[in-house]
């Protein structure tokens, strides 16, 4: 048997987003959404685990996209629940909370505001379900760039993510219906510096993030 | 039915009004715009299936932005086209089969569409019937295995009953995003498994929306186009 997944506890109240992601969406984004990741991606183990104890290799390969699939739902969502912060927290402040990232940002699109607009056309440009991220390449302390991830894909091949924005339509579509500009225009006011600071200046620890 | 829909939007671009005159001086071909077809009910009458609100803003918000933003990709591509900007009409190529795509798709879509008061759900009878039966068994099996395509989808998309032009064989087969069934395979029946398409009724619970829209399928659409 593989080692199981569970859920991670979200680092906040189900309405600490208000009134930028309803309570509603947080309950079923965490409580359904992501728990089916982790219940899929556990299946998907166990049938790996099999398939490897057999030298089933077609049936390993069939297995892969499941496993990005499933496995980067886990990830990617355990990385955004901490990339939010409650709505008026100081966390949510980045001149406080980020003085070196704010630095990097400034030196790269000139402001935080110019910034936050070229991230915004990365997630308004996509088309499908997706994730929009800030990046270090190369490791922490690295050059800053903005990605885009489809579906599930997370970010992966040493790029540190500071920062995720779900842009599947089950993240928004309760409260801001088509409008999806205006939830990646509002999202700011809860983004979690403190943690996207951590992770620029220190990285990712993969394992640990799964475990939470 | 690319035809059809080319004609469609031929038509609603004369009624509304809109010809390609405002556009006299920069392009020397006249072209109609695409432009939202009318559905042939009300938004509320697929309910309980699909809700009057669901309906609403599937149709005039977000089927209305792949119209508009396929127009303005259109005008990219003849603007770069007059000038001869070859890099540009290839880079405009995503913008165009998203968009497009998206306006081909819920076009078929709706017309897949039916309330149970016109027919709704009646299945399908005659050479798609027989077809079906020696595809799949059954029609319930057909639908089994459409619902479980549906539930593979990772991500956004659609999943289709399909004619291969070639053999005249028909099949099931899923497309990402807004990828239209062009080529090869000709579309006869399509389900939206995008989640604006079902999210405000059903949430996380997309295999009940799967499972209650074949009670409002116009099958009467799908037999028209396998004979086509």
């Amino acid at each position: 048997m593989s080692p199981k997944y569970t859920l991670p506890p979200l680092p906040y109240a189900y309405d600490a987003l208000e009134p930028v992601i309803s309570q509603q969406i947080m309950q079923l984004h965490h409580q359904k959404h992501h728990q089916t990741y982790i219940t899929n991606l556990n299946a998907t183990l166990d049938a790996q685990t099999t398939a490897l104890a057999t030298n089933d290799i077609p049936a390993l390969l069939s297995i892969q996209q499941k496993l990005t699939f499933n496995g980067g739902g886990h990830i990617n969502h355990s990385l955004f629940w901490r990339n939010l912060a409650p709505h008026g927290s100081s966390a949510t402040d980045i001149a406080r909370s980020a003085p070196t990232l704010q630095r990097s940002l400034e030196q790269q699109w000139g402001s935080v505001e110019q910034f936050t607009a070229a991230f915004g056309a990365v997630l308004l440009g996509l088309q499908g379900s997706g994730w929009g991220w800030l990046v270090s390449v190369g490791g922490p302390g690295g050059k800053l760039e903005i990605v885009s991830t489809k579906d599930q894909d997370p970010v992966v091949g040493g790029k540190v993510p500071i920062l995720g924005v779900d842009m599947w339509e089950h993240a928004y579509y309760l409260q801001y219906l088509n409008n999806k500009a205006g939830y990646v225009e509002q999202i700011w006011k809860v983004i979690n510096w403190v943690e996207a600071e951590e992770r620029y200046t220190n990285g990712v620890d993969g394992a640990a993030l799964l475990k939470l | 039915m690319a035809a059809s829909l080319v004609r469609n939007t031929a038509r609603s671009a004369l009624r509304n009004g809109a010809s390609a005159t405002r556009a006299a001086g920069s392009l020397t071909f006249a072209r109609g715009k695409a432009t939202l077809p009318d559905l042939a009910y009300d938004y509320g009458a697929l309910e309980p299936s699909i809700s009057g609100k669901i309906m609403e803003l599937h149709h005039k918000n977000h089927h209305q932005t792949y119209v508009n933003s396929y127009n303005t990709a259109i005008e990219q591509l003849q603007e770069a086209q007059h000038k001869g900007d070859i890099a540009a009409q290839i880079a405009l190529k995503p913008l165009i089969n998203f968009h497009g795509g998206g306006h081909i798709n819920h076009t078929l879509f709706w017309e897949n569409l039916a309330p149970k008061s016109a027919g709704g759900g009646e299945p399908p009878a005659g050479a798609l019937s027989k077809a079906i039966d020696e595809s799949f068994g059954s029609l319930d099996e057909f639908k089994t295995k459409m619902n479980g395509a549906l539930a593979g989808i990772q991500g956004s998309g659609w999943a289709w009953l399909v004619k291969d032009k070639q053999t005249g064989n028909i099949g099931i087969k899923t497309y990402a995003n807004q990828d239209a069934v062009v080529g090869q395979f000709q579309p006869l029946l399509g389900i939206d498994a995008w989640e604006h398409a079902y999210y405000l009724q059903y949430q996380n619970r997309k295999a009940e929306y799967f499972s209650a829209i074949w009670d409002v399928i116009n099958w009467k659409a799908v037999e028209k186009r396998f004979s086509a």
